[in-house]
């Protein structure tokens, strides 16, 4: 949620800046490393979708961490990067709690850190049904120089991002974000459609709302026989589509923003899985192109270790 | 104080409250149960799941029964998948239940689908309906093939010794 920008004085912004070293890449690929060296592997079997969840959650006791990058194309601005990093954990089969540490470097302009998310998910019912729901709530707290575009709500629009980091990270949303993630599984294919509702939660504000739905399918239904990097059914491709639907004061497909983009993500037997996504604007309130890719790594025994540290047996 | 930074504040407390007390709650829960018993009630719980597979699940064939690739490729997917719980030798783990057990090894191939599918949500197995349905059969297909084996009564892993008839393609 944008909102009006007012003059502070540059020390205030000061306050917001990693210099060029962005936390998120750094603590990313930190975490990635270290985790690699101490902890055992999980074998991941992820969706593509990058915008778009579906119903699975994390499997209990692991860590999934994530980095992941955008790239941009800005008109009337500068072209940027926006990087964010996902430690994601399976508290319960029916719970996965997730937190994010976004960042972004516009060319031209500065790098810098803008903020950082907490998400939640719950599935409400204990077995798969026909279509099968999970709630999800989020918390942010992120500065209007944000460019992850991890979703679109409201009247999110490209000219947004055109506005230059020593103004736009001036400005600091608390924001609730809750959403609806509705996925099906059918002869091998997933459907996810996800509507969100999100509210700044400076009370002038309005709710706002936006949607995300994705299909995607391995590329082969049966697993091979022997371990391979390049068997079909490693690979999962398919489509995003999301956008924004307005506010309670104006809703509607009036001056907001969509996107279409195919995705695809490749899971190595080694545990890494690489996502990437070319997403393009399907109007003029749109970029022309987000193009996203991100490296995941899942680690088993997590759960377990943080128990250790509260003294429970191993 | 303005609203906004109040707010912020009260989720902050509440998200760290939340943290620390989940890690408490799960510390002494740990704590609480022996080994033993801790096990003798996971492998209970399990397999009561049994129970609540509906009868025309249980009754489903396996299309991948005969197929000569299942049981290898179903060995890859359980390694993959489901060995981080269940151990590599399938004879359970801490979290999860033998799978050698009499009672695993008598169950109907659909009955072994219809749990792979829908998971045991609230006793911590996810759903597994995210594998393609032939890989699922390819991971039953593995798990009938497999010696029976008795859990031991203190629960774990009581014999690491490798998959004896994996490599076999032997099929019930």
């Amino acid at each position: 949620m944008k909102e009006t920008h007012s003059a502070h004085s540059e020390e205030k912004c000061t306050s917001y800046t990693y210099g060029n070293n962005p936390l998120p890449t750094a603590l990313g690929i930190s975490i990635l490393l270290l985790l690699s060296v101490f902890m055992p592997l999980a074998s991941a079997q992820e969706s593509p979708y990058i915008v778009t969840y579906d119903h699975y959650l994390e499997e209990p006791g692991n860590l999934e961490v994530e980095y992941f990058s955008t790239l941009g194309t800005q008109r009337g601005g500068d072209e940027f990067l926006a990087y964010w990093v996902e430690l994601e954990y399976g508290a319960k089969a029916w719970w996965t709690t997730e937190f994010y540490l976004d960042g972004q470097t516009t060319f031209s302009d500065s790098t810098i850190f803008t903020g950082f998310r907490w998400e939640n998910r719950i599935r409400p019912l204990e077995r798969e049904h026909f279509i099968n729901p999970v709630l999800y709530l989020e918390y942010e707290q992120i500065n209007e120089a944000d460019k992850i575009i991890k979703e679109v709500e409201g009247h999110d629009i490209e000219a947004d991002h055109a506005v230059p980091n020593a103004i736009a990270r001036q400005t600091l949303d608390h924001e609730l974000e809750f959403k609806l993630l509705l996925s099906k599984m059918f002869k091998g294919w997933n459907v996810a459609v996800n509507p969100l509702a999100d509210k700044n939660l400076s009370p002038s504000n309005p709710w706002e709302f936006g949607y995300a739905i994705g299909a995607s399918r391995p590329l082969a239904l049966k697993a091979s026989a022997k371990s391979c990097n390049f068997c079909p059914e490693n690979v999962i491709a398919g489509a995003e589509l999301y956008g924004g639907l307005g506010d309670t004061q104006s809703f509607g497909l009036h001056e907001t923003s969509h996107y279409l983009a195919p995705a695809v993500a490749w899971n190595l037997p080694s545990g890494w899985t690489l996502r990437l996504s070319p997403g393009f604007g399907l109007n003029d309130n749109s970029h022309r192109l987000l193009l996203r890719w991100g490296l995941s790594r899942e680690f088993s025994g997590f759960g377990e270790m943080v128990g250790r540290l509260f003294g429970g047996h191993p | 104080m303005k609203p906004a930074a109040r707010v912020h504040r009260v989720v902050v407390a509440l998200s760290v409250s939340a943290f620390v007390a989940f890690g408490i709650y799960d510390a002494f829960a740990q704590r609480g149960d022996s080994e033993a018993t801790e096990h003798d009630h996971l492998h209970h719980h399990h397999l009561a799941e049994f129970a609540k597979v509906p009868n025309q699940a249980r009754i489903r064939h396996n299309p991948l029964e005969t197929d000569r690739d299942a049981v290898a490729a179903g060995k890859k997917l359980f390694q993959q998948h489901c060995a981080e719980c269940h151990g590599t030798t399938a004879e359970g783990g801490k979290k999860a239940p033998n799978l050698r057990a009499e009672e695993v090894q008598q169950a109907t191939p659909g009955t072994l689908f219809w749990i792979l599918t829908n998971g045991v949500v609230r006793r911590g197995m996810p759903v597994w309906s995210k594998l393609p349905e032939p890989e699922r059969w390819q991971i039953v297909t593995f798990i009938k093939s497999l010696t029976p084996k008795t859990a031991s009564p203190s629960g774990g892993q009581i014999n690491s010794g490798p998959l004896a008839t994996t490599h076999t393609g032997s099929q019930r």
